[in-house]
């Protein structure tokens, strides 16, 4: 095994290694965000009954996809840690940059909060249900300190751990649909009996959108991985949309298998934790209890190991480049890692998951992605317009531009609209805080940055400059 | 044994955080900032550029 140390004298820099590839792209991307299928989305079903949350499922679908396909194209050709920051660099502005960079760190920080909590409680109720009553709060930090330990010593064994993982947990969505018999329709499932139309009419379909982006909220984490990838041109868009037609697939049979053995009104009460597990309990089968038990905790775990790379790579990145104190943009020089920003954000999250309730850290989750996919069509329309196609080398071209854009735009803003309905005061109060964060960033630290050394793709000048 | 499970569980939190601080402090102090601060975006190791050299 070759030694990549570096030695304390050494004038070499010490960078992020390039060792992935796609499977480690895939086991980020749909690491972070197949917990979702275990949980969350079935809220949606309280808004919109059992078909309204099917159609924010295909409508969250479709955003989704448009997400994967611009960062596919822009991520391709920015290869670089800090993924949308990193991009909004290039083609915005530092204030723009500065901003993605906080949605991205706060995104991710928070849904790794939320999931070393719901890991530390599913072990309580895994005990539970053997008849022994312990606190969750240990299980919880012991599942925070592992995955920092794992983050700290090197990337590569972190994804390859993510992948197995996250394929295991989403092997027991398969195996749950192949126990309930879907070649028999009425041996188990009763999608006739259960399925009742729409409840509170497409108002309710609307406000389902808000936990519709829940089955596939982080795939766009996949740009974390860019500067640490062998093949950019050729790993982040496969597995970036390999990820996301997995996430289509473990959403959609997820939706058939929980609305077929669960009354809607159940699915989406919000005592309801993990409803493919409840689900699996239904079919009163214990293998698949025990099956979805262990992929449950497995993608919660999956989902917070994902989010400890991304957050601490985007906090990496932005002190890389003084948005933050430089003292941040270290990497360690044997397991080079930003082992400064991995410590630095881990108290954050503990204090988080044991003393937040888990709704309000999923919101802020939700809203700060939300804020970073609006970003999105504009940080396509402003690259395609700097470099046309053709101009600089891209690894991965979207079809049919500006249609995913423009699609991107008209849903992030109806899913804002959604999400107003039901949490309109933190919705608020998450925007006073960025633009007070962008006043502070403005009148104060941009003095600190330094301004030429931020772009550093060896593209031509953009068109019109 | 279960009621023992959570303080296997704190020790052993305890015990990875008391390495990691531990890790931190060694190479802070072995390694000076310019060599900890010294990371390029855009720079490809392994296979490196005319530009990179």
């Amino acid at each position: 095994m070759t030694d990549i140390t570096v030695s304390p004298t050494s004038s070499q820099p010490v960078n992020l290694l390039k060792v992935l590839g796609p499977v480690h792209v895939w086991g980020l991307g749909v690491g972070i965000v197949l917990v979702g299928e275990f949980m969350g989305w079935n809220y949606g079903v309280g808004k919109g009954g059992a078909f309204g949350a099917l159609v924010a499922c295909f409508i969250s679908g479709l955003l989704y996809t448009c997400v994967a396909m611009i960062d596919s194209e822009i991520t391709s050709t920015v290869a670089a840690a800090g993924g949308q920051y990193a991009q909004a660099k290039h083609t915005i502005g530092p204030l723009m940059a500065f901003n993605v960079g906080l949605f991205m760190v706060l995104t991710y920080s928070m849904l790794g909060a939320a999931d070393v909590q719901v890991a530390g409680q599913l072990v309580q109720i895994g005990a539970q249900n053997l008849g022994h009553a312990i606190p969750w709060q240990p299980f919880t930090i012991v599942c925070l300190a592992a995955l920092a330990l794992l983050n700290y010593r090197g990337v590569f064994a972190t994804l390859t751990v993510n992948f197995v993982i996250t394929a295991i947990a989403f092997l027991t969505i398969i195996i749950l649909f192949v126990g309930v018999q879907p070649w028999n329709p009425t041996a188990m499932l009763f999608h006739k009996d259960l399925l009742t139309g729409l409840p509170y009419g497409w108002i309710g379909v609307i406000a389902a959108l808000h936990f519709g982006i829940w089955y596939y909220l982080g795939i766009e984490g996949t740009c974390q991985a860019a500067e640490e990838v062998r093949s950019p041109g050729r790993a982040l868009p496969l597995g970036t949309m390999c990820g996301m037609i997995t996430l289509l697939i473990a959403a959609a049979l997820t939706w058939y298998v929980c609305a077929g053995l669960l009354p809607w009104e159940y699915i989406g009460w919000d005592a309801e934790l993990a409803p493919l597990y409840d689900a699996a309990h239904v079919t009163g089968n214990s293998f698949l209890t025990v099956a979805l038990f262990v992929g449950t905790l497995l993608s919660a775990i999956a989902s917070a190991n994902g989010c400890v790379n991304d957050a601490a790579r985007a906090w990496f990145s932005m002190g890389r480049d003084r948005y933050l104190p430089e003292w941040f943009g270290a990497v360690h020089p044997t397991y080079r890692t930003p082992f400064r920003a991995i410590l630095f954000l881990m108290p954050i999250w503990a204090v988080f998951a044991l003393y937040i309730p888990l709704a309000e850290i999923i919101t802020f989750s939700i809203l700060s992605g939300l804020l970073n996919y609006t970003f999105m069509p504009m940080n396509m329309w402003s690259f395609r317009k700097k470099w046309p196609v053709g101009t600089i080398r891209r690894g991965f071209e979207h079809p049919f531009h500006p249609i995913p854009a423009i699609v991107l735009m008209c849903l992030c803003i109806t899913t804002f609209f959604a999400v107003y309905l039901g949490y309109g005061r933190q919705l608020l109060a998450m925007m006073a805080f960025y633009i007070v964060a962008s006043v502070w960033f403005a009148f104060y630290r941009y003095r600190y940055v330094k301004r030429g050394a931020q772009f550093t793709m060896s593209w031509p000048k953009p068109q019109g400059y | 044994m279960w009621d023992m499970s959570g303080w296997v569980a704190w020790a052993l939190s305890a015990i990875i955080f008391v390495w990691l601080i531990y890790d931190f402090f060694k190479i802070n102090i072995k390694y000076s900032e310019v060599v900890l601060t010294s990371s390029r975006e855009g720079v490809d190791e392994l296979f490196p550029t005319e530009g990179d050299k």
